[in-house]
């Protein structure tokens, strides 16, 4: 009895988390903010969903699976989200008109793909400003 | 980390010499050795890994509330009619030196809701980090700075 509250709980809190992460995807205003809703809370949702997996199973085999797997997802989603990210800043993808900072901009040397600490004045031909410019003028 | 293996390996042999496998007995077998290990390793070196034990153990309760924190708050962001965002990319300075720990950090950072790792500098001495929340920018560097990244550097380089 009080293993099958704990499967349920570990189900609904893991199921919901998923949920929030789409309704997160749908409603959030920009690419980073949506990465940041459904990178975490889906890869957490599974987890947990998983972990309710190895509760009900009680098996070696199953809770070894399950647990590969969860070390995996939480592995490899921030990668994903890192590269997607950068990539998404270099193509020039806007924030969000409400961001209040972005320390990333002039900081990227675009020939190169460095990403410095001092800024790069925005007027040199190589910051993002630059070839967001000239891609409009395009 | 040598030790920590050994550690490992007295478990195992804990478990088969009591002939039982289960998650229980292998954990106390890794107790029994920690205790074994903490025993004769008192001069040498390799003392640092009893301080790291438990700083691992701390480091990961102190994680799990950040993130069921950060979680809950992001329940409510989500499900309010109006979103209350402050999104920002804040640069944070890195003191760590070591690779493993920085590529650590910053896997911790993005598994937090909120906060997300968007890139890390060429020259490995800054993190930049998009927020969904950021009432004050040097505050927001300090909680990273005294929170995550002073503890997982004691970790990596204790």
């Amino acid at each position: 009895m009080a293993r099958e509250i704990v499967v349920m709980s570990l189900f609904l809190v893991g199921a919901f988390l998923m949920f929030l992460a789409g309704l997160g995807l749908l409603r959030m205003p920009d690419l980073f903010l949506r990465m940041s809703a459904t990178s975490k809370a889906g890869s957490l949702g599974a987890g947990l969903v998983l972990l309710g997996a190895v509760v009900f199973f009680q098996d070696w085999g199953i809770t070894a699976r399950a647990l590969a797997t969860i070390v995996f997802l939480f592995l490899t989603a921030p990668v994903a989200a890192h590269m997607i990210g950068r990539a998404a800043y270099f193509d020039g993808v806007p924030l969000w008109k409400g961001t209040v900072r972005d320390d990333l901009r002039g900081h990227y040397k675009l020939s190169t793909h460095r990403l410095e600490t001092q800024a790069t004045p925005p007027d040199d031909k190589e910051s993002i400003d630059a070839v967001v410019q000239r891609i409009d003028d395009h | 980390m040598s030790v920590f293996l050994l550690n490992v390996l007295l478990a195992i042999a804990w478990s088969a010499l009591t002939g039982d496998f289960s998650p229980l007995n292998l954990g106390f077998g890794f107790v029994l050795a920690y205790g074994v290990l903490w025993l004769l390793t008192r001069k040498s070196s390799s003392r640092s890994y009893f301080l790291q034990i438990p700083r691992v153990i701390e480091f990961v309760f102190f994680f799990a509330w950040d993130v069921f924190k950060a979680n809950v708050r992001m329940a409510i962001t989500i499900l309010s009619p109006q979103m209350r965002l402050r999104p920002a990319v804040v640069m944070v300075p890195l003191d760590m030196k070591n690779e493993i720990g920085i590529i650590l950090l910053s896997n911790l950072i993005t598994l937090t809701p909120g906060t997300l790792s968007l890139d890390i500098s060429s020259d490995r001495k800054a993190l930049f980090i998009h927020t969904l929340w950021v009432e004050d920018e040097e505050k927001f560097r300090a909680e990273i700075k005294s929170g995550y990244e002073r503890r997982v550097k004691e970790i990596i380089e204790a």
